[in-house]
């Protein structure tokens, strides 16, 4: 929408808004409505000089303004917003939908009710052709949620499948997420001082300490809004040929290049956590994805291959 | 947009909402401020013509519910107006924790289409005389990206109308065109989807949006089809559902490593050589391959069949990983 069509929208807003609000500051309404106090005055003038046909004294939309707070005394008929449009209501439909189905969800009754009201409201536009439905479980999450809004700080093993690792860690916890397919608890982390998102599929346990979470002033919420992998340069950039087979690698980890190659390979480069995660992968992946580089990599994969078949060589147990 | 335009805009709104006669452009002309010209001069009339018609289309735009009608059955030119029940957010009151659900709702949308459309909508219900708390939480919170292809998908539904678009799955070579009359979109385990009935393959289809390759075009008329009222999660999630894990390997695992393993274990039996970890499976190539992934840490010890997928993977990866040049013993 272009700006000169929201100061539009935003007029016709205006007076209902008013309207419901008699004698609401100049500074608040202006806050609430994301404007400055300066632009929502020059909008009062102009709406002064608006009204019914006529234009005389009595049809102009009348306000009285008493220092710094002002009530709409004519309105000229615009006294309801404009209804939803399509879009508007698609997006806040859809939303409550994926708020009311996302599991573990706080007030679910509260987002029902909501939904229904929106629904109804939005008449025609409402009930997009949307279905959603989001993974996770749900007394999991719950339990979770549970820790952040107690604000309970909480002893959880973790398993770490960069490293191939199960650690036992304290943590803080300060919100529960569940961004694409998962769910993540993000929260300070007291053995890495750092703030992490926990894949809740990999916190394998949990317990609520009796102490209250804390988690530091320098402790940000990470921005997830490009996903939560966020690849840095010292990380290692691995380039792998790819047969048809494990194509779907493309789709699953954010990949820095794909380049088609003659015949059916693909050349995929992605930003590896560490090698040994990357070792891990490739051999995972088997026959069907070849190291191209770096070097270290070829190798370490080559040697954890041979030396996995040596350990079939040995006579097994008994 | 001037603001003399801002302003005629406005007076041009009051004024459709306030008749209850349809208002021809010269009756509009001669009312509302901002229209004043010589009918009678053809450019300066002709310059007004062009201007009411910006004006019309900038309202419908906004979704302003313009009635177009004629006053009489005399009257030749078509007149305006705005019917106040279509053109007003009917009556909503919600409670302050449904008012907190939509406006987290409305923070939902990481994309811009989206969510200036959810801004722009919670706008028109604080003008409603809703007071929308903008810190309120709900402890878990989803963080939802869509596709391109989803509004124009969307759209196509509500309209129900065909669309083409090129769709390319990591399995294929090149992209290829499909054909379809789409029922719904559905987000299943964080990913959207659209289901609807292929007219290519003349049978319904889903497709994942993040597989659509370039726009998507509408083809023939609106309203060509009825979609069929049908659960549409159950077409996609057809294709992902897990299977039973009915069969049980044991396998071998070196102390302190494989923690990935163990994390599935049934049953783990400490032994001098490492750790006997039991695992159940459905399928044994797919067990084969995800044991590969943890190389010397594990040896495969029963069922046989799965002992030999792994050593035959294990060859295949040690045969195009060759040991390096320096490295070769003389």
């Amino acid at each position: 929408m272009s700006g000169s069509a929201d100061r539009l929208s935003r007029l016709l807003n205006l007076v209902p808004y008013l309207l419901s609000r008699p004698g609401i500051a100049v500074a608040e309404a202006a806050g609430d409505l994301g404007v400055t106090e300066r632009q929502l005055r020059d909008d009062l003038e102009l709406l002064w000089v608006c009204g019914l046909p006529g234009y005389g004294p009595g049809d102009l939309i009348d306000m009285a303004l008493d220092g710094d707070r002002v009530t709409i005394t004519y309105d000229a008929g615009i006294d309801r917003p404009l209804r939803l449009t399509r879009d508007e209501a698609l997006a806040l439909v859809v939303a409550l939908r994926l708020l009311a189905e996302t599991p573990g969800v706080g007030h679910r009754d509260a987002i029902e009710r909501a939904l229904a009201k929106i629904e109804s409201a939005a008449g025609d536009e409402a009930g997009p052709p949307v279905t959603v439905r989001l993974p996770g479980d749900p007394d999991r999450l719950g339990a979770l949620r549970g820790a952040v809004e107690r604000r309970c700080a909480l002893r959880i093993t973790y398993y770490t499948a960069a490293r191939d690792v199960t650690t036992d860690r304290v943590v803080d916890p300060m919100r529960v997420l569940v961004v694409g397919d998962r769910a993540y608890l993000e929260a300070w982390c007291r053995r890495a001082e750092a703030v992490r998102l926990f894949r809740v599929d990999r916190i394998d346990a949990f317990a609520e300490l009796a102490e209250v979470a804390a988690p530091p002033s320098r402790a940000r919420p990470t921005d997830v809004r490009d996903g939560v992998f966020h690849a840095t340069p010292d990380q290692p950039l691995i380039t792998l040929r790819v047969s048809r087979g494990a194509r779907w690698i493309t789709e699953y980890y954010p990949c820095e290049e794909v380049r088609d190659e003659p015949g059916e390979h693909w050349l995929v480069s992605l930003r590896a956590s560490d090698l040994g995660w990357a070792r891990r992968l490739v051999l995972g992946l088997g026959p069907d994805v070849t190291v191209v580089g770096p070097p270290e990599l070829i190798e370490t994969v080559g040697a954890e291959a041979r030396t996995a078949l040596a350990g079939y060589e040995e006579p097994v147990g008994c | 947009m001037s603001r003399s335009r801002t302003e005629r805009l406005v007076n041009l709104v009051i004024c459709l909402l306030s008749t209850r006669r349809f208002l021809t452009a010269a009756q509009i002309a001669a009312t509302v401020p901002g229209y004043e010209h010589d009918p009678d001069d053809p450019r300066d009339h002709e310059a007004f013509q062009r201007k009411f018609e910006r004006d019309k289309a900038e309202l419908r735009d906004l979704g302003v519910p313009l009635e177009t009608g004629t006053a009489s059955v005399f009257d030749t030119e078509p007149g305006y107006r705005i019917a106040p029940g279509e053109y007003a957010l009917p009556d909503i009151h919600l409670e302050p924790d449904e008012a907190a659900a939509v406006g987290i709702a409305a923070r939902t949308w990481q994309h811009a289409g989206l969510a200036a459309a959810a801004s722009s909508a919670l706008a028109k219900l604080r003008a409603a005389g809703i007071d929308v708390d903008r810190q309120a939480t709900l402890g878990v919170e989803p963080v939802v990206r869509v596709d391109p292809a989803f509004e124009p998908l969307t759209g196509a539904v509500r309209d129900r109308q065909a669309v083409t678009f090129d769709y390319r799955t990591p399995s294929d070579d090149q992209p290829t065109t499909r054909r379809l009359q789409p029922w719904g979109v559905v987000c299943w385990r964080g990913r959207w989807y659209v289901v609807g009935h292929d007219l290519g393959r003349d049978a319904p289809r889903c497709f994942r949006l993040s597989r659509v390759v370039g726009d998507v075009r509408r083809v023939g008329a609106p309203a060509a089809y009825e979609p069929p009222d049908v659960d549409l999660i159950s077409y996609v999630a057809r294709w992902s559902g897990p299977r039973e894990r009915t069969c049980r390997a044991t396998v071998l695992v070196a102390e302190g490593r494989g923690a990935g393993i163990r994390r599935y274990a049934e049953q783990v039996v400490p032994g001098e050589d490492g750790d006997r970890v039991v695992l159940k499976y459905a399928d044994a190539e797919g067990l084969a391959a995800w044991l590969v992934g943890y190389g010397a840490d594990v040896v495969v010890l029963d069922p046989p069949e799965v002992r030999d997928f792994v050593v035959k993977r294990l060859h295949e990866i040690a045969a195009v990983h060759p040991v390096a040049q320096q490295e070769v013993r003389a």
